[in-house]
């Protein structure tokens, strides 16, 4: 396979204004590997958000370009599915329902890339709750996004993303809304998720510990406007991780002084940036 | 309006704050099944039965004495409450009578009314609904109609009259013709506030699923529009009947706003109040089931 899965080249985008052009991020260069998990890490404003909308395809650059398995991102699609900051579930429809809709998308219909057959409706309901069991919702299933808590609505986010076996996982700030507590128990999940599926993530965060904890590197962006990366680090600790051994592991701490280094002393003055 | 007169017996258990009048009513002995939002207080809850009806029974028997008295003071002309119950017990003991095309039971009369208001608002549903989501999906169709509609809106639907009974050569069709005009507008508006605010999540989502056009109408568009095409059709409704009133009293026919401007011909002003009454009634009724209607397929509160 290929070491650039996804590829990112020289790409900028700004946003028209009242002010005239805002540019939002510049001079971005990245690779991503297949089965590498790659966090987006700076502080708010910094353009995290606008580069994982690109490589999703809900937005297009105003220069450069980027490749997802050597072809260019277009548009959005199922093989790059998007986990939403706040769930962004249908709340009429039941979590098998929320599921249902992108596994019957992807695999209701013949593939005209792969050539695969259309799947039967057992066979699409049979990869649906395959999704949600994946997550630990099988008992939530029929029950309304309103009924369930805030983490199980993520867990069903991601189980969303999931059924549609994507290429690629995005997911911006996944547990920004979450208290402390549920947020390490899904970033747990998530860690073994990954490691099961052998998925291809890139994540986008502001939270030091979480960013550490999942990824294989760790890509810290400078202060907006006109936000770039600073900084790439590698973080090179063995797998699976468990967050109690590695709370005391030097390796760890290392990595996490260097993130803080970066976000706090070097781009820790966004007023005087700005 | 007299419509709104029987609203407030609906909003008032709501509206009113717990009063320490009704304490007797508490069972001492059992604290923790008092439903109470305030502890420490003894709450009086006007839902508990008996006491819910009290608001509702005193705002009517405001009504009826304010009634009273202006009925003494114009010295009969205005006719007693008492007066006119007796003559409602005898016009509803037979309210679907036929003496003539002039002289039909009550009972005709709301029907015939409520027949127009049905097909003027079924055909401004059908027309309406479709166009609103139309206009809110594409900006040019909005750019477009929005001076249009703009400029419609505030016509006094009984303008609109003179053109029905010029194009249609009717009584009939004219006031159905001016009820499909007045109640166009409120669903066509809704539904297309209603499109545009669709939240751009929902519709991030349908991007990445990748979802069809007909799957986008179906799961995520009509859903997330449907309680403000509602409170469209809603208001319709609301102004849909006003309308026919009026709408009758020129067209003459069959119908309870004829009925109204022939007891005025005929001076008989107990069934002008009667009618009145009937009216309020009936709009309540509608009011209340479309809210029902509403409630039962929206995922948000319905403002009413």
């Amino acid at each position: 396979m290929s070491d650039k899965f996804i590829d990112i080249q020289q790409v900028a985008q700004s946003f028209k204004t009242k002010k005239g052009p805002f540019l939002a991020i510049r001079d971005i260069n990245l690779t991503v590997a297949k089965g590498e998990f790659v966090t987006l890490i700076g502080h708010s404003g910094c353009g995290k958000s606008t580069l994982l909308n690109l490589i999703a395809g809900l937005a297009l650059p105003t220069q450069g370009l980027l490749l997802c398995a050597n072809r260019e991102i277009a548009g959005p699609g199922p093989e790059r599915a998007v986990v939403f900051q706040n769930h962004s579930l249908l709340p009429w429809l039941s979590c098998f329902e929320n599921v249902y809709l992108g596994v019957e998308r992807v695999f209701g219909a013949s593939s005209k890339s792969t050539g695969a057959p259309a799947e039967t409706k057992p066979q699409l309901k049979a990869r649906t709750d395959a999704a949600l069991a994946l997550v630990g919702l099988t008992a939530a299933a029929h029950k309304r996004p309103n009924e369930i808590s805030g983490g199980m609505k993520q867990r069903v986010g991601i189980a969303r993303a999931l059924a549609m076996e994507p290429k690629v996982l995005l997911m911006d700030e996944p547990f920004g809304a979450l208290d402390a507590l549920t947020r390490a128990k899904l970033q747990d999940e998530l860690l073994d998720i990954v490691a099961r599926t052998h998925s291809t993530v890139v994540m986008v965060t502001h939270d030091v510990d979480e960013a550490v904890l999942l990824s294989d590197k760790i890509v810290m962006m400078t202060n907006g406007p006109a936000a770039t990366i600073g900084e790439v680090l590698t973080v090179d600790l063995a797998r699976p991780r468990s967050r109690v051994e590695l709370a005391d592991s030097a390796r760890y701490l290392g990595y996490r002084k260097a993130v803080i280094d970066f976000l706090y002393t070097r781009q820790g003055h966004v007023e005087k940036v700005v | 309006m007299v419509s709104a007169v029987f609203h407030s017996p609906l909003a008032a258990p709501d509206a009113n704050a717990p009063s320490a009048t009704g304490v007797a009513t508490q069972p001492p002995a059992l604290p923790a099944a008092v439903p109470s939002s305030t502890p420490g207080r003894t709450p009086v809850s006007w839902g508990a039965p008996g006491w819910s009806l009290l608001p509702p029974l005193v705002g009517l028997g405001l009504l009826v004495l304010v009634w009273e008295i202006v009925s003494v003071v114009t010295k009969g002309s205005i006719p007693s409450p008492w007066e006119t119950w007796l003559q409602a017990v005898h016009l509803f003991s037979d309210p679907f009578y036929r003496k003539g095309p002039n002289d039909q039971g009550v009972g005709w009369n709301v029907l015939a009314s409520l027949q127009r208001v049905a097909l003027g608002f079924g055909l401004a549903a059908a027309v309406g609904i479709p166009a609103g989501f139309l206009i809110g999906r594409f900006e040019f169709l909005s750019r477009m109609f929005n001076p249009l509609i703009s400029l419609l809106r505030p016509v006094s639907p009984l303008a609109w009259l003179p053109i029905g009974l010029l194009v249609f050569k009717g009584a009939h069709p004219a006031a159905i013709w001016t009820i499909f005009i007045c109640s166009i507008w409120p669903m066509v508006i809704n539904t297309a506030v209603g499109v545009q605010r669709v939240p751009q999540d929902y519709m991030n989502v349908a991007r990445v699923l990748n979802l069809s056009e007909w799957k986008i109408f179906t799961k995520i568009l009509f859903p997330s529009v449907l309680p403000y095409m509602l409170t469209g059709v809603r208001l319709a409704v609301g102004t849909a009947w006003l309308v026919i009133v009026a709408a009758e009293m020129l067209t003459g026919g069959v119908g309870i706003g004829f009925w109204v401007w022939d007891e005025w011909n005929n001076l008989n002003v107990k069934n002008i109040i009667i009618a009145i009454f009937v009216i309020g009634i009936v709009g309540l009724a509608l009011e209340y089931a479309l809210i029902k209607i509403a409630t039962a397929f929206t995922f948000e509160e319905v403002k009413a």
